[in-house]
C-alpha cells in the first residue's frame, strides 16, 4: 500500500464486439516506488502494454486494483490526478504529438490541466530544456527527425511536471540515432528529476540501464530483479522468448567452451575487463 | 507528384505577414476573395496582384513553393479558361467547325485563370503558410465564438481542424510510400483512361484508411493521456491580442477594398 504504483494481483480481459474475451493481464502483482527506475520486458502480446495502460487509468483492471500514490485508478474523480502523476509516452511518435508547432504541442497538456498563461510558458521553456530541443521550440513537427520528434513528445510530458513516466516502447520506431538521444533523456529525467520510470522495451541493452527489470509472460510477472541477475538467467529468458544482451551471450558461449567466468556481467566495458581477466589467466 | 501538395504547411516566420492577428488574416483573406470576384479590368486586377506580390515578397515564402501548390488545380484553371474561351459571345477571333474563339472570350478567360491562380495563392500565403494552424484555428474559434450561445460545438470543431492540419503531411508521406511500395510490386498509376487509374487507387486508399484510423485510435489515448476534456478549463499558451500592426493592416487593407469597388463601379 506505501509503494508509490501498486498493483494488487490484476486482471484484464479485452472485449471484442462479438462478445469473445481475450485475457491480457492474469492477476498480475507489481510494486513501483518512487524514484525508480525499472524495464519492462516481454515478447509480444505478453501484456505490457496493457499493464501500462493501466498505470495511468485508461483502461482499469477487470479484477483487482491498482493505485497510485494511493489513489485507486478506478475511482472516476481521481482520474485527471492520477493522469497528471503518471505520464505515458508511445511508441509512434507521429501518433501522439496534436500540434504542428513544436511549442505549441508541449503546451497541450498544461492547456488542458488550466495552468495559468505565465506557468504555461515557464513549463514549455523548462520542458523544451529538459530534452534539450529549446532550439527547435519554434520548428514544425513534421519535419523533425523520428528521434527529435519522441524528445517533444516526452517534453509534452514533463510539461504536465508528473511524478513517473511510462514509457511504451519509444524507441521501437527510432534509428540509433535517434534512440540514444531519447535514452539519454529518459536517463536524465531519472537521475536528474528524480521522475520514475517505467520503460518497456525490445531492446535488451536498454533495459540493462534500469535498477530493476521486470519480465512479463502472459500476463504474469515471471522475474523480477536487477538487471545484473535477470539477465543470467537465460534460461528462464529464452524460455519467455527473449534474448540476452550480447556481453552476456558471448561470456556464456566461452563459459560453455571451459572458461571461468563469473555472473552479474553486463556492460561492454565489464565484458572486456572479464575477458582481459581471462586472458591474464590463461597466459600465467 | 503527391509531394506537390502543400497544403496545411505552415512556413515559420517572423514577417509581418506572420504577425498579423489570424482572427485579421482570416476576415482579411475573406475580403480579398470577395474582392477578386468584385474586381473588373485592369486597375481593379492590378490592385490584387500588387498586394498579392507584396504579401509574397513579404512573407519570404518561395516562389517555387507557391507554383507548386498551385501545380494540381492546374487542370482546373485551364478547363474553366477554356471553357469561357469558347463560351462568351462577342467579336469572332477564329472559327472553325461548331467553336468560336472570339476576342471577349480571351479576355475573361484570362481574367478567370488570373483570379483562381490569385485566389489559391493569396489564401495560401496570407493563411495556412504563415499561420501556425494552432493560431489559424485560434482565430477561427474566437470568431464563431459567438455561435456558442447556439449550442453550436465551436471548440470542438476547432480541435478537430488543428488536428486534421496536423496529419495532413504525415498521410501525404504515407500515400507516398504505399505508392511506392505499390510501384515496386509492379502497380501502374499514370496509364490507362480515367477509370483505369481510378481503379488503381483503390489499393492505396485501403491501407491508407486502415492506418488512419490506426492513427486516430492511438492519438485519442494519447490526447487522454495529457488530460484533454474538451473546452472546459481549458488554459492557452498564446492569447490572441490586437496590436498596432492589425489595425494599420485593417486600415491599408480598407482603402484597397474601397478603390477597387470604385474602379469596377466607374
Ligand atoms: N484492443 C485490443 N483488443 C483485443 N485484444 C487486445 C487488444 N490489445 C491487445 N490485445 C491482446 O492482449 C494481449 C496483450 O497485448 P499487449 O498488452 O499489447 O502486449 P504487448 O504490449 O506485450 O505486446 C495480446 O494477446 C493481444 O492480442
Ligand atoms: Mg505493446
Amino acid at each position: 500500500m506505501n509503494s508509490f504504483i501498486s498493483a494488487d494481483s490484476i486482471k484484464f480481459e479485452y472485449k471484442n464486439i462479438e462478445g469473445q474475451t481475450q485475457l491480457a493481464l492474469d492477476g498480475l502483482n507489481i510494486k513501483i516506488d518512487k524514484g525508480e527506475f525499472v524495464a519492462v520486458l516481454g515478447h509480444n502480446g505478453s501484456g505490457k502494454s496493457t499493464f501500462a495502460k493501466h498505470m495511468n487509468a485508461i483502461l482499469v483492471p477487470t479484477e483487482g486494483k491498482l493505485t497510485v500514490k494511493g489513489m485507486d485508478t478506478a475511482d472516476d474523480d481521481l482520474l485527471y490526478d492520477i493522469r497528471q502523476c503518471v505520464g505515458m509516452v508511445f511508441q509512434n511518435p507521429d501518433n501522439q504529438l496534436v500540434a504542428t508547432v513544436v511549442e505549441e504541442d508541449v503546451a497541450f497538456a498544461p492547456e488542458n490541466l488550466g495552468v495559468p498563461r505565465e506557468e504555461i510558458r515557464k513549463r514549455v521553456d523548462d520542458a523544451l530544456e529538459a530534452v534539450g530541443m529549446t532550439k527547435y521550440k519554434l520548428h514544425a513537427t513534421y519535419k523533425l527527425s523520428g528521434g527529435q520528434k519522441q524528445r517533444v513528445a516526452i517534453g509534452g510530458i514533463i510539461a504536465m511536471r508528473p511524478e513517473c513516466i511510462v514509457l511504451d516502447e519509444p524507441t521501437a520506431m527510432l534509428d540509433p540515432v535517434g534512440r540514444k538521444e531519447v535514452m539519454k533523456s529518459i536517463r536524465m529525467l531519472n537521475r536528474d528529476l528524480g521522475i520514475t520510470i517505467v520503460l518497456i522495451t525490445h531492446h535488451m541493452n536498454e533495459a540493462a540501464e534500469a535498477d530493476r527489470v521486470i519480465v512479463m509472460s502472459k500476463g504474469k510477472v515471471i522475474m523480477d530483479a536487477p538487471p545484473k541477475e535477470v539477465f543470467w538467467r537465460t534460461e528462464e529468458l529464452y524460455d519467455a522468448g527473449l534474448s540476452v544482451p550480447q556481453p552476456v551471450e558471448l561470456l556464456l558461449l566461452m563459459r560453455k567452451d571451459g572458461a571461468e567466468i563469473e555472473e552479474g556481467v553486463l556492460t561492454v566495458e565489464e565484458c572486456a575487463e572479464a575477458l582481459a581477466k581471462i586472458i591474464k589467466s590463461a597466459r600465467k | 507528384m503527391i509531394k506537390d501538395i502543400t497544403l496545411g504547411q505552415y512556413f515559420p516566420g517572423e514577417s509581418v505577414i506572420h504577425r498579423i492577428d489570424p482572427r485579421v488574416k482570416i476576415i482579411l483573406t475573406l475580403a480579398y476573395i470577395v474582392m477578386l470576384f468584385v474586381a473588373k479590368g485592369p486597375i481593379g486586377y492590378g490592385i490584387c496582384l500588387a498586394a498579392l506580390i507584396y504579401m509574397i515578397a513579404v512573407s519570404k515564402i518561395s516562389l517555387r513553393i507557391i507554383l507548386r501548390s498551385m501545380k494540381p488545380l492546374l487542370f482546373i484553371i485551364v478547363f474553366t479558361a477554356i471553357l469561357n474561351m469558347f463560351y462568351i459571345p462577342g467579336r469572332i477571333l477564329v472559327e472553325f467547325w461548331i467553336l468560336r474563339i472570339t476576342y471577349e472570350g480571351i479576355e475573361t478567360a484570362i481574367y478567370m485563370a488570373l483570379r483562381i491562380a490569385m485566389l489559391i495563392s493569396g489564401t495560401f500565403v496570407l493563411l495556412t503558410y504563415t499561420t501556425s494552424p494552432i493560431m489559424l484555428t485560434d482565430g477561427i474559434e474566437h470568431l464563431l465564438n459567438p455561435l456558442k450561445k447556439l449550442k453550436f460545438p465551436v471548440h470542438e470543431l476547432a480541435m478537430m481542424m488543428t488536428i486534421a492540419l496536423r496529419f495532413i503531411p504525415t498521410l501525404i508521406e504515407e500515400t507516398d510510400k504505399i505508392m511506392s511500395a505499390q510501384k515496386a510490386r509492379g502497380a501502374d498509376f499514370e496509364s490507362g483512361n480515367l477509370i483505369n487509374r481510378a481503379r488503381a487507387l483503390v489499393p492505396i486508399l485501403v491501407p491508407l484508411f486502415i492506418s488512419a484510423f490506426r492513427r486516430a485510435d492511438e492519438l485519442a489515448v494519447a490526447m487522454e493521456c495529457r488530460c484533454y476534456r474538451g473546452s472546459v478549463g481549458r488554459t492557452r499558451l498564446k492569447v490572441l491580442k490586437m496590436q498596432p500592426l492589425d489595425y494599420i493592416a485593417i486600415c491599408v487593407s480598407l482603402v484597397l477594398c474601397v478603390s477597387i469597388i470604385l474602379s469596377a463601379v466607374m
